[in-house]
């Protein structure tokens, strides 16, 4: 009979529609600025850089390598190196960006960035609401705007976080064993030294360097890691 | 829709015919850009006579963002999200497709866990794909809003998954060389089973709604017939080209990724019309529920990406490749000539929805201009996919 057809698929849009009144599954509308749905643990939108500590400065972990904004897809990077160095999270001196501005009208979100980075500098944001009624340069971020602590990045990722900061503490924590061989090393061969002749060494210092070096590479699993502050190491990335 | 009238002299006017049947010129129609039922911007000049086609040019371009050109000025991986920007429907596939060509191109192994994790998130997007590419249909077809809803309902806990394993529901960037970026964990694939689960449902109420509606066969039988010889010199692939009951589906010819290790049916059609390509999808919608099932009992531990793949700095060395998966609309393939550089040489993307897009006109002649809406729909294009 003609027309059963269309009263079978009525009767599919009817029992939609009653069940909304009485099956929750069937609610799917969110009242999106009162009600919000969790973003869920991976969600990535924007990508800022992440300091220790109370100063943003100081604690900056980026070290102005450079390489994020050679591998970014868009281009959207723009980073100018400090002249001079400060002290990074385990005390050895580092280059900072004097600049970094990051345009995310142009980024797209791919977390490439994310992935090169071999210092745990950059990360990204949830942050989504981020339209603004200026016309131009607001979605330009700059350094002090992308700036954010690692209290908000274990707030918004808090396993990745939690294990980011494992990775740290245990190159830290290798960085300071190698550390103390190196100077008990040294000190011992300073005392051989010593005792054949005198020859006050303080050579201690140039394996520990190294071994700090080595270590920053180790809580990342990207392939060969450049020594970020060196100019080689940077073109190596190209 | 604009419609223009054929400028004639007034001398050269044909005279009226008052025989039975009137002589009437050519209406020149131009159809989009900016029409909601060409899925985007896609504009077809429509020469009709009274409301019939008598000539259709397709008219594309308005979406060109000179992929290819920057897919030969990026690096290898820098070319990944691009791609999830190709057909914005199937990230996941994209993905896939280009994984796979320069796989093939620099000789990598893929783990198993990841080839298991790509055929789960192949399968869901093929679901995700024909749930709402049957939505637009339906919608085209003047059932304003409910069946796409419908859709969209579903679709939208398959992003949901997208977004928990990747972070992003629609520009994925998932895969990598030799693997797959994250791992998805018992809790993703608990819930992800729970989705495949219950979406046979959501199909039954689908046929429910269009199988044996008086309107859809009306507006769908004997519209739009694709004979197997056209078909196949045109090269067209995917759904469109089993409805017309050839059979060739690259995940048995190719047999890529695990494919051969499941067991899974290929639904051919028997007429090339819309009805049999709308069905089409809904075939496959139950065949990849099938491939899903399987795929989350056999799926092994072990790592997702292979170690020995650099991430920065990565060289394939010289040659060339071609990597094609059956993406939900057809052959996807990606062609990759390496210089030995950083840059591919030459990148080319073989895109379904663009090749099966050529047929329109021969589709559509002879029809009403309603029927170009439906047929077009049924096509299944995304332009971001057909202008690249």
């Amino acid at each position: 009979m003609i027309g059963t057809g269309i009263l079978k698929g009525m009767a599919v849009t009817a029992r939609n529609f009653v069940g909304s009144y009485f099956d929750k599954e069937r609610l799917v509308t969110v009242q999106y600025p009162e009600e919000r749905n969790p973003l869920p643990e991976n969600y990535r939108n924007f990508p800022f850089l992440i300091y220790d500590g109370e100063d943003s400065h100081a604690g900056l972990r980026c070290v102005a390598c450079k390489i994020c904004e050679k591998e970014c897809p868009p281009q959207c990077i723009y980073i100018v190196k400090s002249e001079d160095k400060k002290p990074d999270y385990m005390g050895k001196p580092q280059f900072y960006p004097k600049v970094f501005d990051i345009d995310i009208s142009v980024c797209m979100s791919c977390q490439i960035c994310v992935e090169v980075c071999p210092f745990e500098a950059i990360k990204m944001d949830k942050d989504f609401e981020l339209s603004s009624r200026e016309r131009f340069n607001h979605l330009l971020l700059d350094k002090d705007q992308l700036a954010k602590s690692n209290a908000y990045y274990h707030k918004i990722h808090p396993i990745e976080a939690a294990s980011v900061d494992k990775n740290l503490a245990d190159a830290v924590a290798a960085a300071e064993a190698k550390k103390k061989a190196a100077a008990e090393a040294a000190a011992k061969a300073a005392a051989a030294a010593n005792a054949h002749q005198h020859l006050p060494a303080p050579q201690h210092c140039e394996p520990a360097t190294k071994a700090t070096t080595e270590s920053t590479s180790a809580p990342t699993n990207a392939s060969p890691i450049p020594n970020a502050s060196s100019n080689d190491g940077t073109s190596a990335a190209r | 829709m604009t419609a223009t009238v054929q400028t004639l002299e007034v001398m050269e006017r044909p005279p009226i015919s008052m025989g039975s049947r009137l002589e009437g010129e050519l209406l020149e129609v131009s159809m989009g850009p900016q029409h909601p039922s060409t899925h985007g911007v896609f504009r077809m000049n429509v020469a009709l006579e009274g409301e019939i086609v008598r000539k259709l040019k397709p008219v594309f371009g308005y979406l060109h963002r000179n992929h290819e050109k920057i897919g030969e000025n990026t690096s290898y991986l820098g070319s990944m999200p691009y791609t999830d920007r190709l057909d914005y429907f199937c990230s996941m596939t994209n993905n896939w497709a280009y994984a796979l060509s320069v796989e093939k191109l620099a000789g990598i192994e893929v783990p198993e866990r990841a080839e298991f994790l790509r055929i789960i998130l192949a399968e869901l997007t093929r679901l995700q794909n024909h749930a709402s590419l049957l939505g637009f249909l339906l919608n085209d077809m003047g059932a304003w809003g409910t069946p796409l809803m419908y859709a969209f309902r579903e679709r939208e806990k398959i992003l949901d998954l997208f977004e928990s394993l990747s972070g992003s529901r629609m520009m994925c960037d998932y895969m990598r060389f030799g693997g797959c970026r994250v791992d998805a964990g018992p809790e993703w694939l608990a819930h992800a089973k729970k989705i495949v689960d219950v979406f046979p449902c959501f199909v039954d109420e689908l046929e429910q709604l269009v199988v044996g509606n008086e309107v859809v066969i009306a507006r769908t039988q004997n519209v739009g017939n694709l004979s197997p010889e056209l078909a196949m010199s045109a090269g067209i692939t995917g759904p469109m080209l089993r409805a017309c009951g050839v059979n060739y589906d690259v995940r048995k010819v190719d047999g890529y990724g695990f494919y051969p290790r499941f067991k899974f049916r290929i639904p051919l059609g028997e007429h090339g019309d819309t009805y049999d390509r709308l069905m089409m999808r809904v075939l496959e919608m139950r065949e990849s529920v099938g491939i899903l099932k399987q795929a989350f009992e056999q799926i092994p531990a072990g790592p997702i990406i292979n170690p020995k793949v650099k991430l920065r700095a990565f060289r394939p060395p010289v040659g060339e490749a071609y990597g094609r998966i059956e993406a939900p609309k057809g052959e996807l393939g990606f062609y990759l000539i390496s210089d030995g550089g950083p840059n591919p040489y030459r990148y080319r993307v073989r895109p379904p929805s663009f090749i099966n897009l050529t047929v329109l006109e021969d589709l559509c002649l002879g029809h009403t201009v309603a029927d170009v809406m439906v047929i077009l729909g049924s096509i299944d294009i995304v332009m971001g996919e057909v202008d690249r």
